[in-house]
């Protein structure tokens, strides 16, 4: 009886996970067939496969969207580590007084919605000339991630044995030694988890995308937006535009789920 | 700590100046962190509520006068801003709730041991990863479109007419899109309350007779209450803030034009730079007031008083 309880509650797991996941595979598979077989209906199964879609996606210019996806993304998440580490650190192995005040601060920014500064900034980025400008959307990216990652970077710091630290410190390593050689490594989990997440949120942005950039600085998810034109069948070419922006984000989270889990259950909830 | 800790390396009381530079240091280390933030998105913010209090229509840039508060009186009394909080309460609203609901149990079905259950975690994680635009265009066009869309597909199979989802449903279209990529979020925080629960306490109630149903209701759930309420309130700030699948899917038609999408219409299309600004102003408050009482409400519903720690 308890058996089959779970193995019935172990196939339903199986098949509403499968569910769950079945937009994403038919993405990749629509992604791989010729246009007509991408909107046959009933859907097509046993039809030839090819990366034509791939190639014509490219054709259209997404290696330069993609490009500035990587450098917007990247970028930014190096800005957002330079800050958030240190500052973390001062709020926890070191702290500063009023600690409560600076966490509740960074964390109010994160509630302020981009609809609350993105007329300054737009009409302040286009005085400067620097609309359309990938440098100038990694900075923002960096401000829309900095209150997540000083969150999740000081839980990390918290859990650093502070006797360690004192013992460093008695050993009369400075700040920086002790910085370097003894808490970084201990922190590294934390800090790869803080950047994927940080990774995510930029590679997928959308909102300052659309309206701050325009064709040279471009990233991919406005050019995906703009990827459907109504003329005739484009279920497939979509399909593969869709999955070569989607899969990075979907690797990278898949290889370091672990981290992924721990820094959003440990940033949500600490 | 840090002062304690210096003078038993040196041995002697500190002298001021040693002090005042200890107490230098981690603050120049989280100073940094600080100004930027400050910079980007403070000092924008400002900037937007005096926008709010000009009279600036891009079409008449040589007219930028101030007018105080006629905006604000333009929205409140505009025939806009009130459907527009209604639909963006909805969306956010239902897509919070379904999403919590299948994301609990989601987690309750994953906080047991089978054959698998990484692959099966991993999956279900995996919307939360596709980029918000793709997921979009995806949901619109491969699986609710009229024609084409897998959904329809399914429905025709189980003998039912095909519907238009993004021309007769739009708000339930956002709210399927909105509720498929944030279960994973809220899968996530539960799970890991669930796992952080004490095994030993869940097996003397086993032991003494208690019913998984009973177990589940008075230790799991009261349990999970911060969880619930930490996923609900991130949800519903991220929510409040959605934009991407309605530009990309419905445009703000059929009840679907949320606060966000409102003030992007303003500026962007309409070019009216003042009230686009009245708009953003509102927006953030709404957003604190709706975070707030959202919580409440949902715990009220969820919990029903039979959490007795304060």
């Amino acid at each position: 009886m308890h058996k089959v309880r779970g193995a019935l509650l172990t196939g339903l797991t199986w098949v509403l996970a499968a569910a769950f996941f079945f937009p994403v595979a038919w993405m990749v598979f629509t992604s791989f067939k010729s246009e007509s077989d991408a909107s046959s209906i009933p859907p097509t199964i046993a039809v030839p496969l090819s990366f034509a879609q791939y190639a014509a996606v490219f054709d259209r210019g997404a290696g330069s969207y993609l490009l500035n996806s990587a450098t917007a993304s990247i970028g930014s998440t190096i800005i957002v580590l330079l800050l958030a580490i240190p500052a973390a650190y001062g709020l926890s192995i070191r702290p500063i007084k009023r600690v409560q005040d600076v966490l509740f601060f960074f964390i109010s920014t994160r509630f302020l919605p981009a609809a609350a500064s993105i007329l300054p900034v737009f009409f302040i980025l286009k005085t400067l000339g620097l609309l359309d400008n990938i440098t100038a959307l990694a900075l923002l990216y960096s401000a829309m991630n900095l209150p997540i990652a000083v969150w999740m970077m000081r839980s990390f710091f918290k859990e650093v044995p502070i006797d360690i630290v004192e013992a460093a410190q008695i050993d009369g390593a400075n700040l920086r030694t002790e910085m370097v050689r003894v808490v970084l490594p201990i922190l590294l989990p934390g800090i790869a988890a803080v950047a994927l997440i940080c990774f995510i949120f930029s590679w997928n942005e959308y909102f300052l995308a659309t309206l701050l950039t325009s064709f040279q600085a471009r990233t991919a998810p406005p050019f995906l937006a703009s990827f459907v034109d109504g003329r005739g069948q484009f279920l497939a070419v979509l399909s593969a535009a869709s999955t070569l922006a989607v899969l990075p984000v979907i690797i990278a989270g898949w290889a370091a789920q672990k981290q992924l889990v721990r820094g959003l259950a440990m940033g949500a909830v600490k | 700590m840090t002062a304690t800790m210096q003078s038993r390396t040196t041995g002697a009381r500190p002298r001021t100046a040693e002090r005042r530079r200890a107490s230098w240091v981690p603050r120049g280390l989280v100073l940094p962190a600080l100004i930027f933030s400050i910079l980007l998105t403070q000092i924008p913010f400002v900037v937007t509520i005096v926008f709010s209090l000009l009279n600036w229509n891009q079409l008449r840039p040589s007219e930028i006068q101030f007018n105080w508060f006629h905006n604000y009186v333009v929205v409140f009394t505009g025939p806009d801003f009130l459907p527009s909080l209604f639909s963006t309460v909805t969306i956010t609203g239902t897509s919070v709730l379904l999403s919590l609901l299948i994301g609990l149990g989601f987690a309750l079905l994953l906080d047991r041991k089978f054959v698998g259950r990484g692959i099966a975690r991993t999956l279900i994680i995996t919307p939360f990863l596709v980029m918000p635009a793709a997921a979009a265009l995806i949901w619109k066009w491969s699986m609710l479109d009229v024609n084409v869309g897998m959904i329809n597909y399914g429905l025709h199979l189980l003998g039912l007419p095909p519907v238009s989802w993004n021309t007769d449903f739009p708000v339930a279209t956002i709210i399927i899109l909105l509720t498929w990529q944030f279960t994973p979020f809220m899968m996530l925080i539960l799970l890991a309350g669930l796992q952080s629960q004490n095994r030993d306490i869940l097996e003397a109630a086993s032991v003494d007779g208690a019913g998984p149903l009973r177990t589940f209701r008075w230790m799991t759930l009261p349990h999970l209450r911060q969880y619930i309420e930490i996923a609900a309130l991130l949800g519903t700030i991220m929510l409040l803030q959605v934009f991407d699948p309605i530009a990309i899917m419905t445009k703000g038609t059929g009840g679907t034009k949320t606060l966000s999408y409102l003030l992007y219409e303003r500026a962007f299309i309409g070019l009216n730079i003042g009230e686009a600004a009245a708009f953003g102003v509102v927006t953030v408050a709404v957003t604190m007031v709706v975070a707030t009482l959202a919580l409440r409400t949902l715990f009220r519903v969820f919990i029903e008083g039979n959490v007795r720690d304060a």
